[in-house]
């Protein structure tokens, strides 16, 4: 059964349709990619599948489970963690805070108990910071733990995003431009990120992304969407040589 | 195990700390160097620590701007006051009920409200000051604008200062805790936060509800303090000043707020002349704080003092 799963899904914002009639289906630790020209509707399938919106018609189902008329932290707690476009760190908390917020439910110690300083307390504390840290060391990120995040360099605050991500211990991770802004160098070290991700904590990944050198080279599968609507599905060989990929994004020869 | 230990002793170190400015300050008091009146500012220092230092899990953590801080105030003033006044209880009982009932406020305001941002949640909660201040006008048991008199001066120095102690200790604990993390990245980001899986309306309230709390308690020892009640005593400027306190010892920073309540209680004192200026010296220190861009003012005066010497070192 697919993880997750979308039937006819829609949006209107009044008389233009974003989003029409998107179909697809991701499997248990697939590597997706979704690509298409700027203003495609790319981000607002995010923001869909992430109860950002409210989509106008169709359904998302997630593990069995309808997405619809559930909230933003409610999807996250089921399973969806994502990142952002333009970075949304937690500026000035410190890097292995952002973190610790992502961990938040992994313990559930009572605010009395935090206040009179009982043993569950200082228990949960230390999971938290223990299991932060060893975030952090998959992202190579473990020696800025105490600075500000807003002080990173940007590559590791997009490193820094998906490790707070990944602290909500989704199923699914949203990835939301990862490479944008980055040198190649950058794109290629983040390419080996994403691949390490998903094989350690064995989740499907959905990834928007322009570097097509990325998409083509980590995707299992990928979809195209130009004005809301799919053009294409297929592997990246078979999104290649689609024609109407190519024309959507050279356009036509006259 | 060394997280433990750390805090255990950061506890031990504070707590010490405490004993010997308390000690420090019991000593002066009983050997007359500091005589009755600067004891009466002290207690009102630090009602205004307590004040500071609730709003600032409200305004300096959670990031909502209230001006509503006086009629949470009020509330705790009134309650405890009337538990003596009327039930003979004793001053702890008044000032936990009062805080109570202030804490209950605020969850009822808190819940409409905090969906509001920015400019509309601090308009709001200035009518909510409004409003409370005319219901207290127009009570009978409040006895109106008269006001009420004869409530039992209990509040001394030990008690306003096991109470202020204690507020610390609760406010910080919660800032260190999930909660305080989870408190703190909805100021920073709300969209983030929710998508990073905290549910922030909750948390709003929560952080809310313990800011009316210990707004409440300071509340009740300011009654059994001044032994009298106005209502006129709780309108908006006192929210105002509150509020200054907290910007001036930056949002956020419970040892700045700590700070900024202690000099703008006694400096007054020794500007006695200026008196009739202070309202216009507390917008001069929030312009001052806008212009500089700066989420708190001590701080960044710090950091410019310290970035001169940097740049003498290296010249």
């Amino acid at each position: 059964m697919a993880l997750l799963k979308t039937e006819g899904l829609g949006i209107q914002f009044g008389g233009l349709k974003a989003v029409d009639e998107f179909n697809f289906e991701i499997d248990k630790n697939q590597l997706y990619g979704l690509i298409g020209p700027n203003g495609a509707g790319k981000t607002t399938v995010f923001n869909l599948l992430t109860g950002v919106y409210q989509p106008t018609s169709g359904q998302i189902i997630f593990d069995g489970k309808s997405l619809l008329k559930k909230s933003p932290t409610q999807i996250t707690q089921m399973g969806i963690a994502r990142t952002f476009q333009n970075i949304r760190l937690f500026k000035e908390m410190s890097v292995i805070d952002n973190v610790k917020v992502g961990l938040h439910y992994s313990q559930n110690y009572s605010l009395f108990s935090a206040i009179c300083k009982l043993p569950q307390y200082f228990r949960g504390e230390e999971a938290i910071d223990e299991m932060a840290r060893s975030l952090l060391r998959v992202f190579d990120l473990e020696q800025f733990a105490e600075s500000k995040a807003k002080n990173l360099p940007y590559g590791k605050q997009r490193k820094l995003e998906i490790a707070r991500a990944l602290a909500t211990s989704p199923k699914l991770l949203l990835l939301d431009e990862p490479a944008a802004g980055m040198n190649p160098t950058e794109t290629a070290e983040l390419m080996e990120t994403i691949k390490i991700v998903r094989e350690k904590f064995s989740i499907a990944i959905l990834l928007i992304e322009h570097d097509m050198k990325l998409v083509m080279g980590i995707c299992e599968k990928i979809a195209v969407l130009n004005f809301g609507t799919v053009l294409a599905f297929g592997t990246p060989e078979e999104i290649r040589n689609n024609p109407d990929v190519v024309t959507a994004y050279l356009g036509t020869e006259e | 195990m060394s997280m433990k230990k750390n805090e255990l002793k950061n506890m031990l170190v504070s707590f010490i700390f405490s004993m010997v400015i308390y000690g420090v300050m019991m000593f002066m008091m009983s050997s007359g160097v500091i005589g009755t009146y600067w004891s009466g500012v002290l207690i009102l220092a630090c009602i205004n620590i307590i004040l500071a230092s609730s709003l600032n899990l409200a305004s300096g953590y959670l990031g909502q701007l209230t001006l509503g801080h006086a009629g949470f105030m009020s509330v705790g003033a009134y309650v405890a006051a009337l538990t003596s006044l009327y039930l003979q209880m004793p001053l702890f009982v008044g000032l936990i009920f009062g805080a109570i009932v202030a804490a209950g406020v605020g969850l009822i305001i808190g819940i409409p409200t905090l969906r509001l941002k920015g400019d509309y949640l601090c308009i709001i909660t200035l009518a909510f000051n409004e409003i409370i201040r005319i219901i207290m006008l127009n009570l009978d048991i409040t006895n109106g604008a008269k006001g009420l008199m004869g409530i039992p001066p209990d509040t001394n120095f030990t008690i306003v200062f096991i109470c202020v102690v204690l507020t610390i200790f609760i406010i910080s604990s919660v800032v260190k805790s999930r909660f305080g993390r989870a408190i703190i990245s909805i100021r920073e980001d709300e969209t983030a936060s929710e998508l990073t899986g905290i549910p922030t309306s909750k948390y709003k309230i929560m952080a809310f509800v313990i800011s009316a709390f210990f707004a409440g308690l300071a509340g009740g020892l300011y009654a059994h303090y001044m032994g009298m009640l106005l209502p006129s005593i709780f309108d908006y400027n006192k929210s105002v000043e509150i509020l200054v306190m907290v910007v001036l010892g930056g949002m956020g920073n419970i040892k700045g707020s700590i700070i900024a309540a202690l000099l703008l209680t006694i400096l007054p004192e020794y500007l006695r002349a200026f008196n009739d200026y202070r309202m216009l010296l507390y917008a001069v220190v929030l312009i001052a704080a806008m212009i500089l861009k700066e989420k708190d003012l001590i701080p960044h005066i710090k950091e410019k003092f310290s970035k001169k010497k940097n740049e003498e070192v290296t010249e």
